[in-house]
């Protein structure tokens, strides 16, 4: 950003700069460079004054020095054959009797960044790696990095790599890092610097003496390092445990990242030591830097994957402040939805029914949508509080409300009912065309439970021509015509003008070509029309009602500790990449489970109706006695499953609570001439016990249902 | 490894400056700037992205402290870095603010060579860096009333004199060096409450300007665990405990004295969490009465109770907030020095009580217009926050028993200690 008059500031500084009684005093001569300084952060070009600010260096005010070689440095490229005459001066310095002159002369040497100057420099950087003072040293060896990123394609000295590598045994431990990190860039081209046994151990046994940044550099290079024995990746690990639950969150971020990384082999260390990072973890959620307990949240994000019981019962902790910034509460509210359980979901649902008329509309979508994402499974509570919220006739929160519902229904067809008598009449509120697009879209699906519908479509139609959206004119034909297939007598006319429009007038090709197929496709037949239209979703599988599975650690640890958890919206993007890559990495996990199987145990005079009841109150059922239902095929599928889970407790023996995992499937076969449900059920450990006891609380269960 | 640091004010001026690896040219400030700007709403987010460049940014004091970075870099080390900068920055300028960044510019770029060589962090410790820093602090000191009422007629002793002014310890700490040697401790026991349902986080910050070793007795009665069999009597009780590395605790488990050699500057001593269940009340508690009237309009009736000790004034300002679409407001309230308004941008009514003694109750009455008013509208209403700033209370109790300077010491040293407890969220449901 020039200033105006930037051309005379510059004059007058240099005049005052080259006044030789500005230069005998010192007061005034310091003052003066800092004016130059000032108007050079300010963004005023000051490079004009290169030559005089060269004079001002030569002088005994270290403070003054330290200014000018701000302004040096800064513009330095631009004057190559100027700074020549800097050299000497810094040379000079360089042999200073005090520590910390050299090591400001060797610094700024280093940082002129001029190729032309490297012959100048080598010879006091090899100086000051034998320097007396630590603080050269460390100077000093940094130096050598910058010298080789200005000249990549230059051989690499080998006498200088083994001074450096000799100095990781320097008795100041910035100077050892220093060196982990200048060896790391200039052997960028052979791996970075070698990390093998006597180097790690060294490095682990001075790992107390560095502070908290040393720390984190060590535990990140030390990544590399793959142990040669299990008994030696255990004694690493029991020696690192004292950082993993360090108060410093850097020092715990970087510990946690280098067990990942040692323990890739052995999942159940790794989900250990995510246990162990619980508690830090949730004290930085707490610090007093906003920006610190955002990072915080991410990465618990990225720990959920894996571990989706892990904050469970620390769920206030992710309740929203009130004053806390829209992207913390976003994400709050995300981590909100993966905690919920049977004992705190009425709890979270209130708080978040809170969170929906917030004056960020962000968030108030954000807290909706989530509401809808705990609808998968709680779907009762959260569609009464979703309808609740319609009432408001907001428009942004109905139009939120809209999409959520038309997402939820998509995954639980059963909750079509409440959802088409929630959405009648709401259509004048839609304004964006996002809201429209999923009322359309709901309206068309379920058509024939709302009276109201054609009434409804009629209006979108009339003002098809000033509609601006493509999605929504697409959304409105699909709607149209999947109406017309189910309420002929009332569509027809409109449907007719809709199609003309579309065909004849519209100026989009995806509209027109869309309406043209529907067209061809209704001289094909009612019949031929219901068969692409109305046919089975193509996935009628099963829907997954709570929560994720538990995803591998290897699969996020590779982003934990970087920038990528923080990036809006990385969680979800992540999501569908590794949905399709993953599928064969979690297949290979499941045999840890060592299943038993107990096939045909069920006998069909147990249970002698035929198992009809809806799914939600088998589900409902289910819960009363601990069992959750995890997923099950939509209804009127045959044959109809539903998977289920339970841990048994043995409450007998006290000290330890030993649970077995008994993982169920009811399989109802109505075509097969005994009328009867399948049970297959696989545990973990074997326990024939606890294994009776369960099949007589589900025969309980069942009967109870089929008798009503 | 961070490439460059710079400090923008809120308006986007260019404060500070420092390109460090050479990597990427200053245009990235500006860049930086446009999509701050860009944005809607005053919030945005922490990491940015521009191609290769990764923007991650901290506001303190109306600043942006920005860092540019790749993408493979811990973020944690970076915020806690540009958190550092801040606090070190706090230290050696006295305040943080832009005209305080803006007039020590020179002291600042000092610091940075210092803190940080090619990327590479190299100490924060102010121990290590008060030998390299020269250039001295220019404090921005605005002229106060209360400094003068601390002078005593004809030089006598008032009562003022034992209580230092809250911003006694915001000043730079090199200008402590030509006192004459004078050293004091600043203790403050500050504890934020975030309570929907009531949890608590707290800290025990130090600010101190000549080291010593020295000795913090906290109650006796302070566990740490819920698994702790609890007493009678006012024990006092955190979930969560974490201390700061130069803290020594062998004599914490039997007497729960805390030794340390504190560096010059401030710094967090411990932090303590507790969730749940707080030992004493909540401070405020309201009685809400919402009704429409027979004119379509909405009756909110307020009762605000503090059940604080008497004689304790609480003397923040005290804001309440409550959430509703509507236009038109009038109010009654209890006291002439109370005043109220409606802000339209977020939807609240917000209530200013300069001054709420303890045990003492106040009220108000607003009437809002609202259009288009139905009995879902209700639902909108609510909820409540306060914000209020509680001076010598401790919600958990703590309390500093004694703090004692090692026998060695040089000169004799002034001792401040301060309990706050600051409304971080106090949310009340409706």
């Amino acid at each position: 950003m020039p200033y105006i008059g930037s051309e005379d500031t510059v004059r007058d500084l240099r005049r005052v700069l080259s006044n030789p009684n500005v230069q005998s005093d010192q007061l005034r001569y310091r003052n003066t460079i800092l004016k130059v300084i000032r108007a050079m952060s300010q963004g005023v070009d000051v490079s004009g004054l290169f030559s005089e600010m060269v004079k001002a260096c030569a002088t005994v005010d270290i403070v003054q020095k330290k200014l000018v070689y701000v302004f040096l440095c800064s513009y330095a490229t631009l004057n190559p054959e100027l700074s020549l005459l800097v050299i000497n001066t810094l040379r000079k310095d360089c042999q200073d009797p005090n520590p910390m002159v050299r090591s400001l002369a060797l610094r700024n040497m280093t940082n002129l960044r001029l190729p032309s100057l490297v012959e100048y420099v080598e010879q006091p950087l090899t100086a000051g790696l034998r320097d007396r003072a630590a603080c050269v040293r460390r100077v000093a060896v940094l130096g050598w990095a910058k010298l080789h990123n200005l000249q990549t394609n230059s051989e690499i000295d080998a006498a200088v790599v083994n001074e450096l590598y000799s100095l990781l045994r320097d008795p100041d431990p910035v100077v050892m890092v220093n060196c982990l990190r200048a060896l790391e860039e200039i052997l960028r081209e052979e791996g970075g610097v070698a990390i093998n046994k006597p180097i790690t151990h060294h490095l682990l046994n001075r790992l107390k003496e560095c502070d908290i940044w040393g720390q984190c550099e060590v535990l990140r290079i030390l990544q590399r390092y793959r142990p040669q024995s299990e008994d030696e990746l255990f004694n690493i690990l029991s020696l690192l445990d004292v950082s993993l639950i360090s108060p410093h969150p850097p020092v715990m971020a970087a510990t946690l990242s280098l067990f990942l990384s040692l323990c890739s082999g052995l999942p159940a260390v790794g989900l250990a030591a995510l246990e162990r990072v619980r508690g830090p973890l949730l004290a930085a959620c707490g610090n007093t830097s906003r920006e610190m307990q955002f990072t915080a949240l991410c990465h618990i994000q990225l720990l959920l994957r894996s571990l989706p019981g892990l904050m469970g019962e620390h769920y206030k902790r992710f309740f929203c402040g009130y004053a806390e910034p829209a992207y913390i509460k976003q994400r709050k509210i995300e981590v909100l939805v993966e905690l919920v359980n049977d004992d705190n979901v009425a709890i979270l649902l209130d708080e978040l029914r809170g969170y929906c008329t917030d004056v960020n509309i962000s968030t108030a979508h954000a807290a909706i949508s989530a509401i809808g994402r705990i609808g998968r499974s709680y779907s009762d509570k959260c569609l009464e509080i979703l309808t609740e919220l319609l009432g408001l006739k907001q428009e942004h929160i109905t139009s939120a409300v809209v999409q959520t519902m038309r997402d939820l229904v998509w995954v639980c067809p059963q909750c079509s009912r409440t959802v088409c008598s929630a959405v009648e009449g709401c259509e004048a509120e839609i304004q964006d065309s996002q809201g429209r697009h999923a009322l359309l879209w709901l309206l068309g699906v379920y058509g024939e439970q709302v009276s109201s519908v054609p009434y409804t479509l009629e209006v979108f139609i009339d003002g098809v021509r000033s509609e601006a959206s493509v999605g929504v004119k697409m959304e409105l034909l699909t709607a149209t015509v999947r109406l017309f297939l189910c309420r002929p007598a009332e569509t027809q006319d409109m449907l007719g003008r809709l199609l003309h429009y579309c065909i004849e007038e519209e100026t989009n090709m995806c509209v027109s070509d869309q309406a043209l197929l529907y067209y061809r496709l209704l001289h094909c037949g009612i019949e031929e029309t219901r068969k692409v239209l109305q046919c089975r979703r193509s996935d009628p599988s099963l829907g997954v009602l709570i929560g994720r599975p538990a995803e591998p650690i290897n699969q996020w640890s590779y982003i934990f500790n970087t920038l990528e958890p923080l990036r809006p919206g990385a969680i979800e993007t992540d999501d569908a990449l590794t949905a399709s890559v993953s599928a064969p990495l979690s297949l290979s996990l499941s045999p840890a489970l060592s299943p038993e199987e107990f096939e045909d145990l069920w006998l069909q005079q147990q249970c002698p109706t035929i198992f009809r009841c809806s799914p939600q109150s088998l589900q409902a059922a289910m819960q009363l006695v601990n069992i959750q239902t995890l997923a099950f095929t939509p209804p009127h599928t045959l044959p109809w499953r539903v998977y289920l889970y339970t841990n048994t407790q043995n409450k007998h023996s006290a000290d330890t609570c030993h649970g077995t995992l008994i993982l169920g499937e009811l399989l109802v076969k109505k075509n097969t001439a005994e009328k009867g449900i399948k049970v297959t059920l696989k545990q973990q450990p074997r326990d024939e016990k606890a294994l009776k006891g369960f099949l007589s609380v589900l025969t309980t269960v069942l009967h109870a249902l089929s008798s009503e | 490894m961070i490439s460059q640091v710079f400090i923008l004010s809120s308006q986007g001026d260019h404060l500070i400056y420092k390109d460090f690896r050479g990597e990427a040219g200053s245009d990235v400030v500006n860049l930086f700037y446009e999509k701050v700007t860009a944005l809607t709403g005053d919030q945005p987010p922490v990491v940015m992205r521009h191609k290769d460049v990764h923007f991650v940014h901290v506001r303190q004091g109306g600043l942006y402290w920005v860092a540019t970075t790749t993408a493979d870099t811990s973020p944690f080390t970076i915020i806690e870095f540009l958190n550092r900068l801040t606090a070190l920055v706090k230290d050696y300028c006295g305040s943080l603010s832009e005209r305080s960044v803006q007039m020590n510019f020179a002291l600042i770029y000092e610091l940075l060579d210092e803190v940080v060589d090619y990327g590479y962090i190299q100490t924060t410790s102010s121990d290590i860096l008060k030998n390299f820093i020269q250039t001295e602090a220019v404090s921005s000191k605005p002229f106060s009333l209360f400094d003068l009422s601390n002078v005593g007629l004809f030089g006598a002793e008032t009562q003022q004199s034992k209580v230092a002014p809250s911003s006694a310890a915001t000043r730079p700490i090199q200008s402590s060096r030509d006192q004459g040697g004078k050293s004091e401790i600043f203790v403050d026991v500050i504890e934020r409450m975030l309570v929907v349902i009531g949890s608590n986080t707290s800290l025990l910050s130090l600010s101190c300007s000549h080291p010593s070793e020295m000795r913090i007795g906290l109650n006796e009665e302070f566990s740490i665990g819920k698994s702790q069999l609890r007493g009678y009597g006012a024990a006092v009780r955190v979930d969560e405990c974490s201390f700061h590395q130069a803290v020594r605790l062998d004599e914490f488990d039997s007497l729960r004295i805390l030794r340390l050699c504190p560096s010059q500057g401030e710094q967090t001593v411990m932090q303590y969490q507790l969730s749940d269940d707080l030992p004493s009340a909540p401070p405020f508690r309201l009685f809400p009465t919402i009704e429409r009237d027979n004119g379509g309009r909405l009756l909110m009736y307020m009762k605000l109770r503090c059940d604080l000790p008497p004689k304790r004034s609480v003397l923040d300002p005290t804001r309440l907030q409550s959430f509703s679409s509507e236009l038109n407001l009038s109010q009654e309230l209890s006291s002439p020095d109370q005043s109220a308004e409606l802000q339209p941008q977020s939807r609240a009514v917000v209530w200013k009580i300069p001054r709420f003694p303890g045990g003492t109750q106040l009220s108000a009455l607003f009437k809002l217009e609202v259009p288009g008013f139905s009995s879902a509208s209700m639902l909108e209403v609510g909820p409540v926050s306060l914000s209020f700033e509680l001076p010598k209370i401790t919600a958990t109790g703590l309390q500093i028993r004694f703090l004692r300077l090692s026998p060695f010491q040089p000169g004799p040293a002034q001792r401040w200690v301060r309990y706050v407890t600051h409304s971080d969220s106090y949310t009340i449901r409706i």
